[in-house]
């Protein structure tokens, strides 16, 4: 499997905050990789890095044989680089299709906004919005929002897609509806990298496991092996999760 | 073309009739009234479609009195004067832009009023090319007749300000125009989406100053004498602001219609309170933004015939 995504010792810290230390990972084309850890462990943190909004103090990020370590918000969002947010942050004002327009209009050369709308039509369509084309964002339900942060990713065409507690805040419905969304977009061949705090989800849709704590990496793996690390045990499941764990086989 | 942008055309058609139905006075009405026009749906592109609240529009306003004013002496035609006067405030705006637009919201608005005073400074301490505190006197035109002159001026301001309600067309239905909407509204997932926003704000300042210093220069040669403390009037910062809020944030037919009430308000309270014109005039404004919080364009006949069938 070739890679895609590397990152070199990369560090990055808040004033006296150590937010990351020493971050050495590297992500395969096509995987699924889950990462998880403590809230404050800094897995936000890396997903700025990555992208460019908190750039690196230190180390070097390399991302489809390019060095993206200083590189700007939007020209990581050009080379195929898409998020979405744990707080999600629609535009406010816009329908749902000029929300996700906007993401196809600007992430790639040449748009028309009027070809873009009906890009953004198709991916609104494909996360299940379609009748809530033109509502203005601020009106939809929080479990809609996340999925129109999924169609405004997906309407960036990426080659890497970070998807930031995607399910955090839904209902056991909508968990199951965005779990299934996420193995139809692994199995159309994005890279996927997420972040995640429901074991379950994590356990049925990610092929690797990497998990951070106090920003640094502390595990990394096949999602058996990691669940059943003593470090990660400690530091995140708890023993109750892993008894658990070891008695259900 | 939507319904609003015509209504606005129309709009600049009756204005440009007003020489048929009146003298001197209703000229200079005019003019100022175009040129208070300019202003604010100049501000409107950067404080309306992309949210930053400048004040720096009495900065571009005083350049362009200025840059026109000392060419003018020199000896330049005045159509030159102020496309130089355009374009060089164009290319500064959007360089300054670059650097300013980093801040946002108070932090902006304070950054945008202290190139005001810089300008000012500047203008008042480079007495050589500028005259400084005493003062440009700008030579006459043809000496055609006064009333002559006074239909060349209003015509001349007329024209500038049909070039900014063509541009503001242009940018509200461009690619610029809907990137400038998504600034306001979330910046930081602007750029998540892979727009440059400091190229995009850059580009909205510049186009923002570029028609208000056009108007400097055509103010300058109209009223034949300018010093710092006249066209670096903060005032000139403030008025289009309170223009836009009353005709509609955002909207260029209710911006337009905004600086036509604000200057009307202003002449009535004038000539009728001269004692106390400028509170009786603050009165208004504050109840006007009070009671009609999203400007005159929200006044739709249709929400009026609800409003008063529901009573």
């Amino acid at each position: 499997m070739s890679e895609i995504l590397r990152l070199e010792n990369v560090s990055r810290h808040f004033s006296g905050l150590q937010a990351l230390r020493d971050v050495t990972l590297t992500v395969n084309r096509g995987e699924v990789l889950g990462l998880i850890g403590p809230n404050g462990a800094g897995k936000t943190t890396l997903v700025n890095t990555i992208c460019g909004v908190t750039p690196a103090n230190s180390g070097k990020i390399t991302f489809d044989g390019k060095d993206i370590t200083r590189i700007k918000t939007y020209q990581a969002a050009r080379l195929g680089l898409s998020r979405t947010f744990q707080i999600v942050q629609p535009f406010a004002e816009f329908t749902a299709l000029d929300n996700v327009a906007a993401a196809a209009l600007f992430s790639q050369p040449g748009q028309s906004l009027k070809m873009a709308r009906e890009q953004a039509m198709a991916h609104l369509v494909y996360v299940g919005l379609e009748l809530q084309a033109n509502h203005p964002a601020a009106t939809l339900t929080l479990a809609m929002r996340k999925r129109l942060e999924l169609a405004k990713a997906l309407a960036m065409k990426p080659k890497l897609l970070f998807l930031d507690e995607v399910n955090a805040g839904l209902n056991s419905a909508e968990v199951e509806r965005a779990t299934k969304l996420i193995h139809e977009l692994a199995a159309s061949g994005i890279t996927i990298v997420m972040i995640e705090h429901l074991m379950k989800v994590v356990l049925n849709v990610c092929t690797r496991i990497a998990v951070l704590h106090n920003g640094a990496l502390i595990a990394d793996g096949a999602p058996r092996e990691v669940i059943e690390n003593p470090a990660v045990v400690e530091a995140y499941l708890g023993q109750q999760y892993a008894k658990r764990n070891v008695a259900r086989g | 073309m939507t319904k609003s942008n015509i209504a606005l055309l129309v709009l600049l058609a009756v204005v440009a009739s007003l020489p048929l139905f009146g003298g001197a006075y209703a000229l200079r009405l005019g003019t100022i009234a175009c040129m208070y026009a300019i202003m604010a749906l100049s501000w409107n592109v950067v404080g309306g479609f992309a949210g930053y609240p400048s004040f720096a529009t009495a900065a571009f306003f005083g350049f362009g009195a200025y840059t026109a004013g000392v060419l003018l002496n020199k000896g330049l035609p005045l159509w030159l004067c102020v496309v130089i006067a355009a374009v060089t405030a164009l290319l500064i705006a959007a360089v300054l832009g670059a650097a300013l637009l980093r801040l946002r919201g108070h932090y902006f608005a304070i950054a945008s009023l202290s190139l005001v005073e810089v300008l000012r400074e500047l203008v008042n301490n480079a007495t050589d090319l500028t005259g400084g505190g005493m003062g440009l006197n700008i030579p006459l035109g043809s000496g055609s007749g006064v009333l002559a002159e006074a239909m060349f001026f209003f015509y001349a301001m007329w024209i500038l300000l049909l070039l900014t309600v063509l541009m503001v067309m242009a940018v509200a239905g461009s690619k610029l125009g809907f990137g400038l909407a998504c600034i306001r509204q979330n910046e930081t997932a602007s750029s998540m989406v892979g727009l440059n926003t400091t190229l995009y704000k850059s580009i909205a300042f510049g186009l923002s100053a570029c028609f208000v210093s056009a108007a400097g220069g055509v103010y300058a040669a109209w009223v034949h004498y300018i010093d710092p403390s006249d066209v670096f009037d903060i005032l000139y910062s403030v008025k289009p602001i309170v223009m836009a809020l009353m005709g509609g944030l955002g909207s260029p037919l209710g911006v337009a219609c905004g600086a036509f009430l604000y200057l009307g308000l202003e002449e009535v309270v004038w000539r009728n309170y001269i004692q106390i014109h400028t509170g009786v005039l603050g009165l208004i404004i504050v109840l006007l933004l009070l009671f009609l919080p999203h400007g005159l364009i929200s006044l739709r006949p249709a929400n009026l015939w609800r409003r008063v069938k529901h009573v």
